[in-house]
C-alpha cells in the first residue's frame, strides 16, 4: 500500500516546484541566460551530475509504502506492516535484510570482535567467528581475495557498459548543445559509474563498508542518510523563504518604523548563540511529541515529524542573513527610477513589490538558496551529533557521526562509519559548494546579458 | 618647428569580448607638441579612452595593444623611447614622471583611506629624490599651486572631507607632483558643475602655460574644446576623421561626421526648427571594414565610399597647414564652412506664454529633510533642499529649471509629482490642491503628471518587456478599455516615439541608450499626461543622440500640447527649447523669465556667473564664442546651513554689506521677469525717488 510520509509530500512538491521554476525560466530571457551561463561552466555540470546522483537516490527514498503481511486465514482485509518502507530499501532489500550481530570491517568474512564459537570438536573457543552474511557463500576464506577481485572486475564490465551508453547520449546532446561542456558530464558520471559498480556488485555478497555496532550495514546506512540531508538541505528554505524575502523586502522598501522592527527582529534573533535556540527549540518539540503520542500511528511518521519540525526550526533560526541582504539590495532598488516611476503611475505598493523588487532580487534568492544547502547539511550533522538533530531511528549522517564517538575511542578502532559519512557527506557538500559557486557567476549581475 | 614630445604612430588596441576581438583603437596617429593643449574629441565608443590608456598603458585585462609605436621624446632623449616597447618596471618609472593622467571621476581616483596630503607625498617619494621634510613642504606648495584653499589643514583631511571640485584639484596636484611633460586627461570636469568646471579648466590652462606641460585633453563637449585646445583631433569608431588647428576647425568643420555633430547641437539660432541628427549607430567594431566607417550614417556617401577605406588625407588647396580629413570628398578640396543661421526671432513668446493657461501653479514650495541624531532620532537640524518655490506651467509650454547640482532642482520636481512629500507649500493642479488629497484621490490625477527620468539604464525596469513597461501605468490608472485597447494604443505609441512594433516583445538590455529613452518617453506618453517633468533627459546622452530625443519631445509638445518642466544644467538645451526658464540657486529660484531674455541679458549676478562659465561653441567664424567668464569662488554651501541673507553673498561678486541681512524680496521687472536681488530693489526704489 502507497504510503505518504508528510516529508514525502514537500519533497515532491518541491520536485514540482523546481519543475515549474524550470519551465518559468526557460520562457523569460533573464533568467535562462543566467542558467545557460551557469551550465557553461565544467566545475558546475559535474557537481550537477553529482548532486543528480543523491537526488536520484534521495527521490527514490521518498516513495513509502507499506508491505502486506502474508494474510492471515480468516482476515477478510488485507492487514499491512507498521514498518514503511521506500522504493529503495525494496532495491536494497539485499542489504537491508542482512544484519551482523556487531561490528565488522570493511570486506571482511570474519567479525570484529572475538566471541566464543563451537569449533566442530565439539571444543569452545574464543576467536572472530565467521559473519552470517559476509563473504558467506565462500567455502574456503583463502579464495576470498580472487573473489573481491572477480566481482571488482564484473562491476567495473557493467560501469564500462553503462559508460559506453551514456558517452553515445552525450555525443547526442553535444550536437544539440554544443556550448556545455559535455566532457565534465562525462567524466563525474564516469567517475561515479566506475565507483558504483564494483560497489554494487560486491555488496551483494559482502559489507563493503563494514557494519556498525547493531550489525547494519554502513553502505545501506550512507545511502538512506542521503535523503535525510536533502530534506534538511532543501524543505528548510522553504519556511527560510517566504519569511526571509517577505521581511527583508518589507524592510528595505517600506523603511521607516517597519524597517526598524524588522531589523531589531533580526539583530536580537542573530545575536542568540544559533545552536542553543536551535536546541532549546528541540527539546520543547519533544516533549509536545512525547506527551502527544497518540498523534502519530507509525514510529516513521513520528520520526518524520520531528524531522520537519527540524526544518522548520531552522528556517526560522536562519532567515536573517538572506533578509538582511534582501533589505540593503531593496533600498538601493527602492531609488532606482523604474521604482519612481512606478509610483508616478499609482502603482500599488504590492504591485510595486511583486512586479519590480522581488524579479530584481531573485538572483540573490537562488544564490542564497543554493549557498545556504551545504551550511544547512552540515548544520544537521553538528546538531545530530550534540543529540538534538533527528530522532535517532532516522538514518543520518549526523546520527552516523554521533555513533562514531564511541567507535573512534575503542581499541582497536572502528573508522569505517566515521570514514563512509565522511566521505559521502563530502561528496555532497563539495559539490553543493561548487554548484553554488558558479550559480554565484552566472547570476552575478556585473555580467551583463 | 615646434618641439614635439610625444608622438603615437599607428596605435591599435584591441579588446576581447564575448562576440569577438573588438577594435577599440584601430591605427591612430597623434602628435602632441609642447606646451600645447591637444584635444581628442568623440562621442561614447569612439576609442578616445582607449586611446589614453593605451599611452599609459593601463589598459583593462581584456585589452591589449596589437600594433603601434608610442614614441615618448625629452631633452634627453631626442631619438625618442617606444613606451610600447618599455618593460613594466620602466614604464612605472614613466607613469607619473614623464606622462600623468587624471580621471573623470575624483570620487574613486582617490583613496578613501589615506589623507589627501599622504596620497601628494606618496608620489613626491615615488618618483623625486625629496625626502622627510621637504617632501611635506613640496606637497603643500603643490596643493597651494593647484587653487586648494587653506593646504595646510587639508592635508590631513581625507577624500571624503572634500568636495568633487577639491577632490580633481587634489588629483591634478598628484599628477602634477613630478612635473611631468606630458598630462593626459580623461574627461577630467564631466563629473563637475559648470562654475566648478570653469575652475578646473582655468587652472589646467593656467599651469599649462606657466609649466610648458602637453595636455592631451579627451572630451566629448565641443564647448570644453573651444575653450581649452590649441589643437583638435576627432575620433570615430576607433579612427581619427579630422586633425585641425581649434580656429579652423570651428570655422569649417571637414569631415561630414565632425560637421554633423556641429548641426546637432542644440542652439538659440535653431529654436522652431528640428536638429539635425545622425542617423544610425556606431558600426561594431568587431567586424572588419571594407569602406569608410562613417558611411552608413552620412547623408554625402557615394559608391566610392562603400567599397575603399578613405586616408587621412591632407587637403589639396587648402591654406591650413596640418589639417587632416580622412574622407574621399575632401580630395577635391575643403567644404565650405556651414552657413550661419541668424537668431530667429522670438519675440511675443511672453504674450504668447500668457495667453495659454496654466496647467500647473507650485506655490511657495518647500522641501525639507530632517537631519536625525542620537538613540531617539532627534531632529536637530533640516536640510532645505527646495526652500520656497513658486512656478507655473503653462499648456504646451517648456518652463526650464536651471541650476548646479544640490541647488535642489531634482527634489522640486518630484515634490512637484509627490514622489517627496512636499514639506509645505501647494501645488495646484486642475483648481484641486494635490496636497491636500487622499491617497485615493492623488491616483486619480497621477496620469496628468508623467516624469522622464536622466539614466535610461536606470529607469527601466531589466526584468519587465516593453509591453509590460507600457501596459503598467495604463493599468494601474485604468486608461484603456481592455487589454486589446491598450495593445492598439502601445503600438500607436511606439509609433509616436519612433520605435518599431517588435520592440514590444523585447527587453530594455537590447536597446540602445536613446533608444531606452524613447521607450521611457513611450511610457510616460501612455497614462496621456498633460505635464511631464523632464529630469536631465539628455544628459546621459551623446550629442547626436540628444537631438534625436529633443526633436521627438520638442515635436510630442506640438502635436500633443504637452507642457515640461525640463530640469537641467545644459544651458544650450534651455536656449533651444525652453520658453521659460527660472535659476535655482541653493534651493530658491533667483531668477525666472522669458527664456531668451533671461539668457542674452541675465540680471542675477549667480546667472550672470553660471551663462559666463558654460563653455561655448562659437556661434559664428570669427566671433569668439566665449563670455568674459565671471570666476566664482569656492562651492555651492550646503542646504543645511544656508549662508545667512543672500544665499549666493559669499561667492558673489557684486555683493554688498546688505546682502549678509536679509534675503531679498522678488522684485518684479518688465514682462513678466523676477529677480532676488539686492541690486534691483536699489536701482527701483533709486529710480521711484
Amino acid at each position: 500500500m502507497p504510503y505518504l510520509l508528510p516529508s514525502d509530500v514537500l519533497v515532491w512538491l518541491l520536485v514540482a516546484a523546481v519543475a515549474a521554476y524550470g519551465w518559468y525560466c526557460h520562457r523569460y530571457a533573464h533568467l535562462s541566460v543566467p542558467w545557460a551561463r551557469v551550465f557553461r561552466s565544467p566545475a558546475a555540470v559535474a557537481s550537477a551530475v553529482v548532486l543528480s546522483a543523491y537526488l536520484a537516490i534521495g527521490l527514490l527514498d521518498s516513495l513509502h509504502f507499506r508491505p502486506a503481511l502474508p494474510a492471515k486465514p480468516g482476515a477478510t482485509e488485507k492487514a499491512y506492516s507498521t514498518e514503511v518502507l521506500s522504493m529503495l530499501d525494496l532495491g536494497l532489500a539485499q542489504l537491508r535484510g542482512r544484519a551482523e550481530k556487531t561490528y565488522s570491517a570493511p570486506l571482511a568474512t570474519r567479525s570484529y570482535a572475538k566471541e566464543q564459537v563451537e569449533l566442530p570438536g565439539g571444543k569452545q573457543a574464543r576467536d572472530f567467528p565467521r559473519l552470517r552474511f559476509g563473504g558467506a557463500q565462500l567455502q574456503d576464506e583463502a579464495d576470498w581475495a580472487e573473489d573481491v577481485a572477480r566481482r571488482v572486475l564484473a562491476g567495473f564490465a557493467v560501469a564500462a557498459l553503462a559508460f559506453a551508453a551514456f558517452a553515445f547520449l552525450i555525443r547526442w546532446l553535444r550536437r544539440r548543445r554544443p556550448e556545455v561542456p559535455w566532457n565534465a558530464a562525462l567524466v563525474a558520471v564516469g567517475v561515479l559509474l566506475f565507483l558504483a559498480g564494483p560497489a554494487f556488485a560486491l555488496s551483494t555478497h559482502y559489507h563493503m563498508l563494514g557494519t556498525d555496532k547493531v550489525g547494519q550495514d554502513v553502505f545501506y546506512l550512507a545511502l538512506k542518510s542521503i535523503r535525510t540531508s536533502l530534506v534538511i538541505g532543501t524543505v528548510t528554505t522553504l519556511v527560510l523563504l517566504p519569511v526571509g524575502i517577505g521581511l527583508g523586502t518589507m524592510a528595505g522598501y517600506f523603511r521607516g518604523w517597519v524597517d526598524d522592527l524588522i531589523q531589531y527582529v533580526y539583530t536580537t534573533l542573530n545575536s542568540i548563540p544559533g545552536v542553543l535556540l536551535i536546541a532549546a527549540a528541540v527539546l520543547m518539540m519533544q516533549v509536545v511529541i512525547e506527551r502527544n503520542a497518540e498523534w502519530f500511528s507509525l514510529a516513521a511518521q513520528r520520526a518524520d515529524v520531528r524531522l520537519l519540525v527540524l526544518c522548520a526550526i531552522l528556517g526560522f533560526t536562519s532567515w536573517t542573513g538572506l533578509a538582511r541582504l534582501l533589505r540593503g539590495e531593496t533600498l538601493k532598488l527602492s531609488q532606482l527610477e523604474y521604482i519612481q516611476a512606478a509610483h508616478a503611475f499609482g502603482v500599488r505598493d504590492s504591485h510595486i513589490l511583486a512586479r519590480h523588487i522581488l524579479p530584481n532580487v531573485s538572483h540573490i534568492v537562488i544564490i542564497a538558496m543554493v549557498m545556504d544547502f551545504s551550511g544547512l547539511v552540515l548544520a544537521e550533522a553538528v546538531l545530530s551529533y550534540v543529540g538534538v538533530g533527528v530522532d535517532p531511528s532516522t538514518n543520518s549522517f549526523g546520527t552516523m557521526i554521533n555513533a562514531a564517538r564511541m567507535e573512534m575511542s575503542r581499541e582497536p578502532v572502528v573508522w569505517w562509519a566515521l570514514a563512509t559519512a565522511f566521505t559521502f557527506m563530502l561528496a555532497l557538500v563539495l559539490a553543493a559548494n561548487l554548484f553554488a559557486d558558479a550559480v554565484r557567476d552566472g547570476f552575478d549581475p556585473r555580467v551583463r546579458m | 618647428m615646434i618641439e614635439s614630445v610625444l608622438q603615437v604612430s599607428g596605435l591599435k588596441t584591441s579588446l576581447d569580448t564575448p562576440r569577438g576581438e573588438l577594435r577599440a583603437v584601430d591605427g591612430v596617429d597623434i602628435e602632441l607638441r609642447k606646451g600645447e593643449c591637444f584635444a581628442l574629441v568623440g562621442e561614447s565608443g569612439s576609442g578616445k579612452s582607449m586611446t589614453a590608456l593605451s599611452l599609459m598603458r593601463l589598459l583593462p585585462e581584456t585589452g591589449r595593444i596589437a600594433d603601434g609605436r608610442v614614441l615618448l621624446r625629452g631633452p634627453d632623449l631626442l631619438a625618442g623611447q617606444d613606451l610600447l616597447a618599455l618593460p613594466e618596471a620602466a614604464m612605472r618609472a614613466v607613469r607619473g614622471r614623464r606622462v600623468a593622467m587624471i580621471f573623470q571621476e575624483p570620487a574613486t581616483a582617490l583613496n578613501p583611506v589615506l589623507t589627501v596630503g599622504r596620497q601628494v607625498t606618496e608620489v613626491l617619494e615615488r618618483h623625486t629624490q625629496l625626502a622627510g621634510e621637504a617632501v611635506r613642504k613640496r606637497a603643500l606648495e603643490l596643493l597651494d599651486a593647484v587653487g586648494i584653499p587653506d593646504a595646510g589643514r587639508r592635508c590631513e583631511e581625507y577624500p571624503f572631507q572634500l568636495s568633487g571640485g577639491l577632490k580633481q584639484r587634489v588629483m591634478i596636484a598628484c599628477a602634477l607632483a613630478a612635473e611631468p611633460e606630458i598630462l593626459i586627461a580623461d574627461e577630467p570636469t564631466t563629473a563637475l558643475d559648470v562654475t566648478i568646471q570653469a575652475q578646473i579648466l582655468d587652472l589646467l590652462a593656467k599651469l599649462q602655460a606657466e609649466r610648458e606641460m602637453a595636455i592631451l585633453l579627451i572630451t566629448h563637449d565641443l564647448g570644453i574644446v573651444a575653450r581649452m585646445a590649441q589643437r583638435v583631433a576627432v575620433m570615430y569608431a576607433g579612427e581619427i576623421v579630422e586633425v585641425a588647428e581649434r580656429d579652423a576647425f570651428f570655422a569649417a568643420p571637414q569631415h561630414p561626421y565632425a560637421q554633423k555633430l556641429f548641426e546637432a547641437l542644440p542652439a538659440p539660432q535653431k529654436r522652431g526648427a528640428e536638429l539635425s541628427v545622425i542617423a544610425g549607430q556606431v558600426p561594431p567594431l568587431t567586424a572588419p571594414f571594407a569602406g569608410c566607417r562613417f558611411v552608413e550614417r552620412c547623408d554625402l556617401a557615394f559608391k566610392r565610399c562603400h567599397e575603399e577605406l578613405p586616408r587621412l588625407i591632407a587637403i589639396p588647396a587648402d591654406v591650413m597647414a596640418g589639417r587632416l580629413v580622412r574622407c574621399h570628398l575632401r580630395e577635391q578640396g575643403p567644404a565650405p564652412a556651414p552657413r550661419h543661421v541668424p537668431p530667429m526671432a522670438t519675440e511675443g513668446t511672453v504674450i504668447a506664454a500668457e495667453r495659454s493657461p496654466a496647467i500647473v501653479s507650485v506655490e511657495s514650495l518647500k522641501v525639507h529633510f530632517p537631519i536625525r541624531k542620537g538613540v531617539f532620532k532627534r531632529t536637530v537640524g533640516q536640510v532645505r533642499a527646495v526652500d520656497g518655490v513658486s512656478l507655473t506651467i503653462r499648456q504646451g509650454r517648456t518652463l526650464a529649471l536651471v541650476g548646479e547640482s544640490g541647488c535642489g532642482k531634482t527634489t522640486a520636481g518630484k515634490a512637484l509629482l509627490r514622489l517627496i512629500l512636499p514639506t509645505e507649500g501647494r501645488v495646484v493642479f486642475a483648481g484641486r490642491d494635490l496636497s491636500s488629497l487622499s491617497r485615493r484621490a492623488l491616483r486619480e490625477s497621477r496620469g496628468a503628471m508623467q516624469i522622464i527620468f536622466q539614466d535610461p539604464y536606470a529607469s527601466l525596469n531589466p526584468r519587465m518587456r516593453t509591453a509590460d513597461i507600457l501596459a503598467e501605468g495604463m493599468r494601474s490608472l485604468g486608461v484603456g478599455r481592455d487589454e486589446k485597447d491598450r495593445a492598439r494604443r502601445m503600438a500607436q505609441l511606439l509609433a509616436q516615439v519612433g520605435l518599431p512594433l517588435e520592440a514590444l516583445q523585447r527587453y530594455p538590455h537590447e536597446f540602445s541608450g536613446g533608444q531606452r529613452q524613447r521607450i521611457a518617453i513611450a511610457r510616460a506618453l501612455a497614462v496621456e499626461p498633460k505635464l511631464i517633468v523632464c529630469d536631465e533627459p539628455t544628459s546621459a546622452l551623446d550629442v547626436s543622440v540628444q537631438a534625436q530625443i529633443l526633436n521627438l519631445l520638442k515635436s510630442l509638445q506640438e502635436r500633443l500640447g504637452i507642457a515640461y518642466l525640463f530640469i537641467t544644467h545644459n544651458i544650450s538645451i534651455v536656449e533651444y527649447l525652453a520658453h521659460e526658464v527660472a535659476v535655482m540657486y541653493l534651493g530658491r529660484i533667483v531668477e525666472h523669465g522669458a527664456a531668451d531674455e533671461v539668457l542674452a541679458n541675465p540680471k542675477h549676478p549667480y546667472t550672470e556667473a553660471l551663462l559666463s562659465a558654460v563653455p561655448a561653441v562659437p556661434a559664428a567664424p570669427g566671433v569668439d564664442g566665449q563670455r568674459e567668464i565671471i570666476r566664482l569662488s569656492g562651492e555651492l554651501p550646503s542646504p543645511a546651513q544656508p549662508p545667512p541673507g543672500c544665499h549666493f553673498h559669499p561667492r558673489c561678486p557684486k555683493a554688498m554689506s546688505e546682502c549678509a541681512q536679509a534675503y531679498p524680496a522678488a522684485v518684479a521687472l518688465e514682462r513678466g521677469r523676477t529677480v532676488s536681488c539686492v541690486l534691483y530693489r536699489a536701482s527701483k526704489a533709486a529710480s521711484s525717488s
